[in-house]
């Protein structure tokens, strides 16, 4: 009896307590940082694609949400010429992100993707992709890589040294 | 003709403004429900959310209104329109204030009490004709839960009935000018108000409907304005036991001047609108033989000793 009475005067207590709500339209929820929401496709600061078309975030997508297809440039440069991720489907694990090696594709705190058709919700390329870095300023895979493209021969990287050449004697 | 007019308003504006009340405690109770539970509710649509209650007709007026193939036509339909009726009868007897009262009877407390009963035909029926299982189950416990609370519902009134020496509610309402009941029938006050809750079947005592066990038990199978129905008669019975402690207990529209009677009145019974909605926001279900328990091991013996000590304690003073 004395409990019902407890639970009573608690839910009366409550009357003047903080509102949990947030109402959302005018006052949005904080986010934390790490947020994964909507995925986007960054550029280096070079303003070139981050994305070589390596398939491994298709791979590693747990709903075969995202297809692509890679291509070569006239330099041997690798880019994906078509990009598709179904957002329908997406689950926002950030399995992608986690895979990529580029730092290409990228999860931003955006969750307001709502759409009356279905269909819109299937992002391509020119949707995902971002004229930024996204979270990670100054990465340029090219130049840090040790892979001869148009522009840039074996040991023009940087931080990377000359090719020793291993048949010679001199240090 | 004057007389004939006022009476005519008042048969008129009674129903009227009770069911516009209740349409209003749909807004009212979701507001408080999220008041006592951290949260807003309708705020959206207007005012403060106010006009949430007129777009809530709109959507069940709109609605489609389906009848099952495999239900019991004539009776599906009629069952909605008992409970109803039955409420809307019972506001007949109470005294908003002095001459504001649609027909006061001498048998008023009786009349209330008979039409608080036919109103169980209305479940019974309307689980009966659903031919749903679930429906039947709900049916069946709110004929039971009803005829239990039935009786000390009534025997918690006699104690009032004896100390006023008459059914009438003016009677009661004028016999507490020096004293409200509530002091010298509280038993009698926390019994009604418990059986009131029952007889409403409101939460906690929402057996009958049950949703996290029976659908929704009798009107399961109900949509469209018949659903509206019961849940408008829900809110009617709210208002209408909520009256009634007011008057018989609560001394109801007598007050101090400043304010005027009905106004008192409806003061008053707000405030038992809102411990009923407060009971939803607290309580959680009893068990359905819990409360068949309650009431007649605990409720109905002490009703009957509340009215044996009140019976004994008027022989003593009178003689």
């Amino acid at each position: 009896m004395i409990s019902y009475l407890r639970s009573i005067w608690i839910a009366f207590s409550h009357m003047f307590k903080k509102r949990e709500t947030y109402e959302y339209p005018e006052k949005k929820a904080p986010l934390p940082a790490r947020w994964r929401g909507r995925i986007i496709l960054t550029r280096d600061p070079d303003m070139g694609e981050r994305c070589v078309g390596c398939y491994l975030c298709a791979v590693a997508c747990p709903v075969d949400c995202i297809s692509l297809q890679a291509t070569e440039d006239e330099h041997g440069r690798r880019y994906p010429e078509f990009f598709r991720i179904n957002f329908s489907r997406c689950i926002f694990c950030g399995y992608c992100e986690e895979a990529c090696p580029t730092y290409a594709i990228q999860l931003t705190p955006d969750y307001e993707m709502s759409e009356y058709n279905r269909q819109n919700l299937v992002y391509e390329k020119e949707d995902l992709l971002i004229d930024g870095q996204g979270k990670y300023h100054g990465y340029n895979y090219y130049k840090v890589a040790g892979l001869a493209i148009g522009g840039k021969n074996k040991g023009e990287a940087e931080n990377e040294d000359k090719p020793i050449d291993i048949r010679s004697l001199i240090p | 003709m004057n007389v004939t007019l006022k009476t005519a308003l008042i048969i008129l504006g009674v129903p009227f403004a009770m069911l516009s009340l209740a349409a209003g405690l749909i807004w009212v109770e979701r507001r408080l429900l999220a008041l006592w539970q951290d949260r807003y509710g309708p705020n959206r649509v207007g005012p403060f959310g106010l006009l949430q209650v007129l777009a809530d007709m709109i959507k069940i007026f709109f609605k489609e209104d389906w009848i099952p193939p495999f239900a019991d036509r004539k009776v599906f339909v009629i069952a909605p329109a008992i409970v109803m009726s039955t409420i809307l009868l019972s506001f007949a007897i109470i005294p908003f204030a002095p001459g504001i009262i649609i027909s006061d009877m001498n048998i008023g407390i009786l009349f209330f009490l008979a039409m608080s009963s036919l109103g169980a035909y209305s479940i019974v029926l309307a689980g009966w004709s659903s031919n749903n299982k679930y429906a039947l189950l709900g049916a069946l416990r709110g004929s039971a839960q009803m005829m239990t609370y039935e009786v000390f519902m009534g025997l918690s009134l006699m104690g009032v009935v004896m100390m006023t020496g008459s059914f009438k509610l003016t009677d009661i309402v004028l016999a507490q000018q020096h004293i409200w009941f509530v002091v010298p029938q509280f038993l009698g006050f926390v019994i009604f108000l418990i059986a009131g809750i029952a007889e409403t079947h409101r939460l906690p005592f929402d057996i009958p409907e049950a949703e996290s066990e029976l659908v929704a038990g009798y009107h399961s199978e109900y949509s469209g304005m018949k659903f509206g129905m019961f849940f408008v008669a829900e809110y009617l019975g709210i208002i209408l036991v909520s009256a009634l402690i007011t008057a018989l207990f609560f001394g109801g529209w007598l007050g101090p001047g400043f304010l005027p009677g009905p106004v008192w009145f409806f003061l008053k019974t707000f405030v038992f609108i809102m411990f009923f909605i407060l009971l939803r926001a607290s309580l959680p279900r009893p068990r359905y033989d819990q409360l068949m328990g309650y009431g007649w091991k605990i409720l109905l013996p002490l009703s009957l000793i509340n009215l044996l000590v009140t019976g004994a304690i008027m022989m003593i003073y009178i003689n």
